[in-house]
C-alpha cells in the first residue's frame, strides 16, 4: 500500500494550495496528480506518487550522487 | 524508466552484494520494516545474493494485514446497508472478515467500490449526494496525508455524506514493540523509505539509541534494498547504531512539512489494536473531534476491537519477523490467494503472498508487476 511510483509533471493547474494538481507523464502513461504537498514542484520535475498524491519531488541531483559513489565503489574496492 | 531502471542494474547489485559479503564478519539479522520491500527481496532474490551470515526477517508494514478483523466486519457491514457505498483500495477487497471478504459481499450485492486514490471516493460522494460515502482508511504514515486531504476536500465542498472508517497505524511504535520483546532477533532495521519520506525520522533518533540497532531510511529497488543492507551491516560490523538515509532521492530528515501538516490537522495519535500484535499504545491515527462529521465511527457508531479468537493462521508471528511464511503448515496448502485464512496471504504487501507468488508451488514467478502511480 506503500507504493509510489516516479513520474514527471508535464504541466501545473490550480492556484489554490490545497487543489494544486497536474498531469504527470508515468512512462507513456498519463495521469492526474494532486501536487498540494509538493508545492515546490514545477514542470519538468520528478515526483514520487502514492494513491494519486505526489509525496516527494525527486532530487534528481542527489540521486546522481548517490549512483556516481555506487559506482565509485565498483572500483574503488573497499566499501567506504 | 528513470529512477526504476538504474535500480535494477544487475551489475551494481551484484557489486553492492560483494560489498557486503566482504563487510560481514559475524552473523547479523535485519529486519526489513515495509512489505513492499519484502516483496522487492523476495521477487529478485534480493536474499539469495546476500552472505549466508546475514538474514532478513520480515516486518509489520503490511497495513491490509495488521487491521482488526472487526473494521472489515464494519466495513463489510456498511456496505450492505442500502443507500450507502464502501470504498477501498483494491488490496483490502480480498481480506478475510469474520465471514466473507469485500469482493464476496459485492458479489452478493454490497456496494462495494474499488478506487484508486481517496478523491474518487469524494468526487463520487459529490455526484451522488443521496448515498452515504465511507472510505475505508487503511495504510501507514505514507498514505495519511492522502486520506486527510480527502476529508479537507469533503468539508470545504460541504459534503454531508463523506467519511473515513479509521484504520491508520504508524511504523516507529510497531518497531518499539517488536524491539521490546525480551527474545527478538532484530539487530537492525530498514525503515521504510516511503513512510519516512513523508515523515521524516526524528522519532527514529531515540529508537536506535534506545535498543542500540542501526536505523537505515531504505528504498525498494533492489539496489536500494542492497545498498541499505550494506550501510546497516557496516554500521553492525564498527560497532555503531545510528540512523542513515540511504533514500536519499525522496526521504529527507524533516519529512514531508506539507503533508504531515495536513495529517495534523486532521487527524490525531490514537491507540490501536493491530491484527495478529494486539494493541498498542500511541500506534495510530484517529479523526480529530472536530471533524468527527466525517468520522465513520462517529456516524454509524464505534467499533470494539476484542481479543482475538485462536486461528490457525500466524500472522502475528510473521508480521513481527518470528517466522517466515513457509513455516507455517497452512502455507500453500489450506491458505492460498483464493483461500486465505489471513491477509498476508491476499495483500500486495503480505510477506506469504510475495513467497506463494515468486517462490510458492505455483510454479515460476510472474515477474510483471502492475506498479500503479
Amino acid at each position: 500500500m506503500c507504493l509510489a511510483v516516479p513520474g514527471r509533471v508535464e504541466s501545473v493547474e490550480g492556484s489554490d494550495p490545497l487543489e494544486r494538481r497536474g498531469s504527470v507523464d508515468f512512462g507513456g502513461v498519463r495521469r492526474e496528480v494532486q501536487l498540494a504537498f509538493v508545492p515546490e514542484a514545477e514542470r519538468g520535475d520528478w515526483v514520487l506518487v502514492h494513491v494519486g498524491f505526489a509525496i516527494a519531488r525527486i532530487d534528481e541531483d542527489e540521486a546522481e550522487r548517490m549512483l556516481d559513489e555506487l559506482e565509485r565503489m565498483e572500483t574503488g574496492g573497499d566499501a567506504r | 524508466m528513470k529512477f526504476l531502471d538504474e535500480y535494477r542494474d544487475e551489475a551494481l547489485a551484484r557489486r553492492l552484494a560483494d560489498r557486503i559479503a566482504r563487510a560481514t564478519t559475524r552473523p547479523w539479522t535485519l529486519m526489513e520494516v515495509c512489505g513492499g520491500q519484502t516483496h522487492a527481496i523476495v521477487r529478485f532474490g534480493i536474499d539469495r545474493l546476500l552472505p549466508p551470515e546475514i538474514e532478513l526477517v520480515h516486518g509489520p508494514g503490511c497495513p491490509v494485514c495488521v487491521t482488526p478483523i472487526e473494521i472489515i466486519d464494519r466495513a463489510l457491514e456498511l456496505a450492505a446497508q442500502p443507500r450507502t457505498a464502501l470504498c477501498t483500495f483494491g488490496d483490502m477487497a480480498r481480506v478475510p472478515g469474520s465471514g466473507s471478504d469485500l469482493l464476496g459481499c459485492r458479489a452478493e450485492g454490497g456496494d462495494v467500490r474499488i478506487v484508486y486514490s481517496p478523491l474518487d471516493a469524494v468526487e463520487m460522494a459529490a455526484a451522488e449526494p443521496e448515498r452515504e460515502f465511507v472510505f475505508l482508511a487503511v495504510g501507514f504514515e505514507t498514505t495519511a496525508p492522502a486520506n486527510a486531504m480527502a476529508v479537507l476536500q469533503a468539508r470545504r465542498r460541504g459534503l454531508r455524506n463523506f467519511s473515513l472508517l479509521v484504520a491508520h497505524v504508524l511504523v516507529p511504535p510497531a518497531m518499539e514493540a517488536i524491539l521490546s520483546a525480551p527474545d527478538h532477533r532484530v539487530q537492525g532495521f530498514l525503515a521504510a523509505g516511503h513512510v519516512c519520506t513523508v515523515t521524516g525520522w526524528a522519532d527514529y533518533h531515540a529508537i536506535a539509541r534506545t535498543h542500540r540497532v542501526p536505523i537505515v531510511v531504505t528504498g525498494f529497488e533492489p539496489v536500494d534494498v542492497l545498498q541499505g543492507v550494506a550501510m546497516c551491516v557496516e554500521q553492525l560490523e564498527a560497532g555503531r547504531y545510528t540512523v542513515e538515509n540511504q533514500y536519499r532521492r525522496s526521504a529527507r530528515p524533516e519529512g514531508n512539512r506539507a503533508a504531515r501538516a495536513t495529517v495534523d490537522e486532521v487527524f490525531e495519535v490514537a491507540d490501536r489494536r493491530w491484527r495478529g500484535i494486539g494493541v498498542l499504545p500511541r500506534s495510530g491515527l484517529r479523526i480529530r473531534p472536530e471533524l468527527g462529521d466525517f468520522d465513520a465511527e462517529r456516524r454509524f457508531g464505534p467499533v470494539h476491537c476484542d481479543e482475538e479468537a485462536e486461528s490457525p493462521c500466524i500472522a502475528g508471528r510473521i508480521l513481527r519477523g518470528r517466522a517466515k511464511p513457509d513455516a507455517c503448515p497452512a502455507f500453500g496448502t489450506t491458505c492460498t490467494p483464493e483461500h486465505p485464512l489471513g491477509a498476508p496471504m491476499v495483500s500486495s504487501e503480505g510477506a506469504c503472498s510475495a513467497y506463494l507468488r515468486y517462490r510458492g508451488t505455483a510454479g515460476p514467478s510472474d515477474a510483471t508487476e502492475s506498479a500503479r502511480p
